[in-house]
């Protein structure tokens, strides 16, 4: 019973880790849960016990309510906790705001489940760090060679450019809620947009916490607030993807949607979505990205879980890794970045 | 090359018309010729030849990527030209220094294309893909295996051709005027935007098969009805078919549709009919289907439209004819400035003479003027239409004798008098977002009617409400949503549409065995309960023999 095979498995509830007794970002309510981070088809309320980043944790409060779990336990980066008979630390994963990595260490073996992470630039959150492992479980969301996700700057930039272009236009920009959002408004303010930018109301919880976490956002405004709609005209206003093609968007005046994601590179996925300006952004690793990390990582296995699994094994067996997909239930097949 | 990838990326993600039109004309504003005429041909369609083979694209991204990741990525872009894009490797020795390098020019790409043999096609194409970007290679992909559809009508490309010329002031160009030399000009179209851009006179024609832009009719009202005279106006059936031009002279022949289209290729053995030597004109009429004069219905032609190449079997069974009804040129005489009875003594004249040697004009029928002498005979030709059980009379038109042969829709000079709508009470059963002005709006229906306790989908309609209708029925929908398929949601089967549509038809391709013609929503029933909308039975019985 060394080899991680025989003390991970999955079930119905998620993948589940024997050595831990506890379920890593289960799908139902479980006992213990270990939960990589805060997009809602990782970590859900009802668990008995969960253990987590405080960020994680304190967005798990703003979506479900202070008492989301009978017992929460924070864990910073780095901290080592025992549980059963193996150990666990988190390590920065580079997703978003408390995004985490989960390091287990079972009888001489060390299992690193990536959760959801990127590599590229994102001032919202600690940077991916490379850990040594065993067994590397990787995300591939983007795991497909046609995805390369250009720098962030050159796509805010094309809305920049756009805005300058169309300025009798609002500007009504699609960001999911947790981290899309508050990179997209700090990416404006690193390029020198420092314009107040406009929110819909499901977005500036979110932000308030970003904010308490030392992101300066800079001037928000919640689009209830604003008396006359039309002086919307030529801002930028951020909104979640429903939103974008729905009653809600209707009052602003002149719309030129744009959506920030990683699909937009797929055109008909941008057709879709009805974007016009679609702007390339993504919160998970492009397909360079994720070869880039199985060189550092250079674990003797990888096993790939949601997303485009069948191209990242083939692609880790090229590259001389024992390599297998592990379905995981439950999973959005890839409709959103969350 | 590079100013037209960036143009139609824009234009693809596009979709409001006025934005379209700005985009385009200000690439044709900061483009030279001969690039944006290449440009131009490329979105309209009219290149004549391929610059390289999709399959000599297939080659060279199997020998470049892994069959593996090759399969999983086309299988998830779903599209060829995209799929290569993303995936066509960058060699590492260029990545610095050549991408930035610039591309050549349209005009220099498509000529080293074209001049050039298979195996120096293959390496001009390897150094292009290897320094382009993704967006770029998609552009020259789409260019090169002519596959750009971008959602531009040719129309819509004219109207903004003209909407170019005339930013010069001394310019007045309509868009018919770029219809009537369209057919005529080639790519890269210098002649044409020398004449656009005030450098040059218009290009001469004349001798091309060229289509010429049609004119079109009104629908009739009770008061325009009252000013019809059997003295200044001529009444005749209005053919259920397609409106064609046949352009016919020694230089060639064609058949155009009604926008302009060359449809020569479906209709092989209507043009084969016909004596390029002996014919020649321009002559104005509607395409049906026809067995030796008989005309046979609206749904018969349908098996014959939209195909390319039809095969002889189809052929032999639907076989068509032109009904001929007005003519623009007759022997290289332009007829446009003289009025109808004119034209219409001209055509007849030409008939006859043509009639001498009736296997000239085999396929060719001339349109009788209908007889009446007041508004009570003329009710009762409608009434005809209106009873006619044919499948191919679908009303009158009424045209006044000294009217102009004037391209677009003229006041007051042809009215179409349609057959009364038939009505039929349909439940909506689901529902799909438009798109562009109405993409937050549901406002495509599906609807059915009856077969026992069962509704069976009988059609589709997306027009014939108010704004506010819409309003009203987008919230019913939002209200009362009981499922979801994609973007389609299915509704409780509760609310009743009195849909008109203008014919019924057997369809193989509905699960109901009926497909309507030109549906529309002509009300909202909101008092009347679904279960008295109408039995599919009463929709069978209206069927047309």
């Amino acid at each position: 019973m060394q080899h991680p095979r025989y003390w991970i498995n999955s079930n119905e509830n998620g993948l589940y880790c024997e050595a831990l007794d506890a379920y890593i970002d289960p799908v139902n309510p479980v006992h213990r849960a270990i939960i990589t981070h805060g997009h809602a088809d990782h970590a859900r309320p009802g668990h008995g016990e969960v253990y987590a980043t405080p960020e994680t944790m304190a967005i798990m409060r703003i979506r479900y309510g202070d008492n989301h779990a009978e017992k929460q336990i924070e864990l910073n980066y780095s901290d080592n906790i025992s549980l059963r008979n193996a150990s666990l630390m988190f390590k920065p994963a580079g997703h978003i705001l408390g995004s985490a990595q989960a390091v287990i260490d079972h009888s001489d073996h060390r299992l690193v489940l990536s959760g959801d992470y990127k590599r590229s630039h994102d001032p919202t959150c600690a940077a991916f760090e490379v850990t040594q492992c065993d067994v590397f479980v990787s995300e591939a969301t983007f795991g497909l060679p046609v995805f390369k996700h250009p720098p962030i700057n050159q796509e805010v930039n094309k809305l920049l450019a756009s805005l300058a272009l169309f300025p009798e236009r609002c500007h009504l920009v699609g960001v999911y809620a947790l981290g899309k959002c508050q990179r997209v408004i700090l990416a404006l303010r690193e390029l020198g947009y420092y314009k107040p930018i406009y929110i819909h109301g499901a977005l500036a919880k979110l932000c308030e916490l970003y904010s308490s976490y030392g992101i300066k956002l800079g001037d928000i405004i919640a689009v209830t607030e604003v008396e006359n709609l039309n002086s919307l005209a030529g801002e930028i206003v951020l909104a979640p993807p429903s939103a974008l093609n729905d009653r809600w968007s209707r009052k602003l005046p002149n719309v030129m949607t744009a959506m920030a994601s990683g699909w937009m590179q797929i055109r008909a996925r941008s057709k879709q979505r009805k974007a016009e300006l679609p702007l390339i952004i993504s919160d998970h690793c492009d397909w360079p990205e994720l070869l880039q990390t199985l060189k550092q990582v250079n674990p003797q296995e990888v096993w790939v879980t949601h997303g485009r699994e069948a191209a990242l094994v083939h692609q880790a067996q090229l590259m001389g890794y024992q390599a297998r997909s592990l379905s995981l239930i439950g999973r959005s097949d890839g409709n959103d970045d969350e | 090359m590079e100013a037209f990838a960036k143009l139609v990326d824009k234009l693809y993600f596009t979709s409001s018309n006025l934005a379209k039109s700005a985009i385009l004309r200000d690439y044709l504003r900061t483009t030279s010729t001969p690039d944006k005429g290449w440009a131009i041909a490329a979105i309209a369609g009219t290149l004549h030849f391929d610059l390289f083979k999709r399959k000599l694209i297939k080659d060279l991204v199997s020998a470049r990527v892994d069959p593996v990741l090759f399969d999983l990525s086309y299988d998830y872009v779903g599209e060829m030209s995209e799929t290569v894009a993303h995936l066509w490797p960058t060699p590492s020795s260029k990545e610095d220094k050549e991408t930035s390098k610039q591309l050549p020019s349209l005009d220099e790409l498509v000529n080293s294309f074209k001049n050039c043999n298979k195996q120096q096609v293959e390496d001009i194409l390897v150094e292009l893909l290897d320094r382009m970007t993704a967006d770029q290679r998609w552009a020259l992909i789409k260019l090169g295996t002519r596959g750009l559809r971008i959602g531009l009508s040719a129309r819509f490309l004219k109207k903004v051709l003209a909407e170019y010329a005339n930013e010069l002031p001394q310019n007045s160009v309509t868009t018919e005027d770029i219809e009537r030399v369209w057919h005529g000009v080639e790519p890269p179209y210098l002649d044409l935007f020398d004449w656009l851009e005030g450098k040059a006179d218009k290009p001469d024609v004349s001798k091309k098969i060229t289509f010429q832009p049609v004119m079109l009719a009104h629908p009739i009202g009770p008061d325009e009805l009252t000013q019809i005279n059997s003295q200044c106006w001529q009444a005749e059936w209005k053919y259920d078919g397609i409106r064609v031009q046949l352009v016919c002279n020694e230089n060639g022949k064609a058949l155009f549709s009604r926008t302009g289209d060359d449809i020569s290729g479906s209709f092989p053995d209507l043009l084969e009919s016909i004596d390029e030597d002996n014919i020649s004109g321009v002559f104005d009429g509607e395409l049906l289907a026809m067995q030796e004069k008989q005309i046979n219905s609206f749904n018969q032609l349908q098996q014959r439209l939209n195909k390319n190449k039809p095969s002889k079997k189809l052929m032999q069974e639907v076989p068509v004819g032109m009904m001929l009804y007005d003519a623009l040129f007759i022997d290289g005489i332009d007829l446009r400035e003289q009025v109808l009875r004119q034209r219409i003594f001209a055509l007849t004249a030409w008939f006859k003479k043509q009639s001498i040697q009736p296997q000239l004009i085999k396929l060719l029928t001339l349109s009788e003027p209908l007889l009446f002498n007041n508004l009570q005979q003329l009710h009762a030709l409608r009434d005809k239409a209106n009873t006619s059980n044919s499948g191919f009379v679908e009303g009158l038109m009424l045209k006044n004798s000294n009217s102009l042969y004037v391209a677009g829709r003229p006041k007051g000079q042809w009215y179409k008098w349609k057959r009364d709508a038939k009505l039929v009470d349909a439940v909506i059963m689901y529902a799909q977002r438009g798109h562009g002005k109405r993409s937050s709006f549901y406002s495509d229906y599906t609807f059915g009617c009856w077969q026992d306790d069962k509704l069976l989908p009988i059609g589709k309609a997306y027009s014939g409400f108010t704004d506010d209708e819409l309003k009203q029925i987008d919230k019913w929908i939002r209200n009362n949503t009981i499922g979801r398929f994609g973007p389609v949601k299915e509704v409780k089967k509760e609310l009743v549409f009195e849909v008109a549509f203008d014919s019924v038809h057997h369809s193989k391709r509905h699960k109901s065995g009926v497909a309507l013609r030109f549906p529309r929503i002509h009300r909202i029933r909101w008092d009347k309960p679904a279960s008295e909308a109408d039995q599919l039975t009463t929709l069978i019985s209206m069927i047309a023999e």
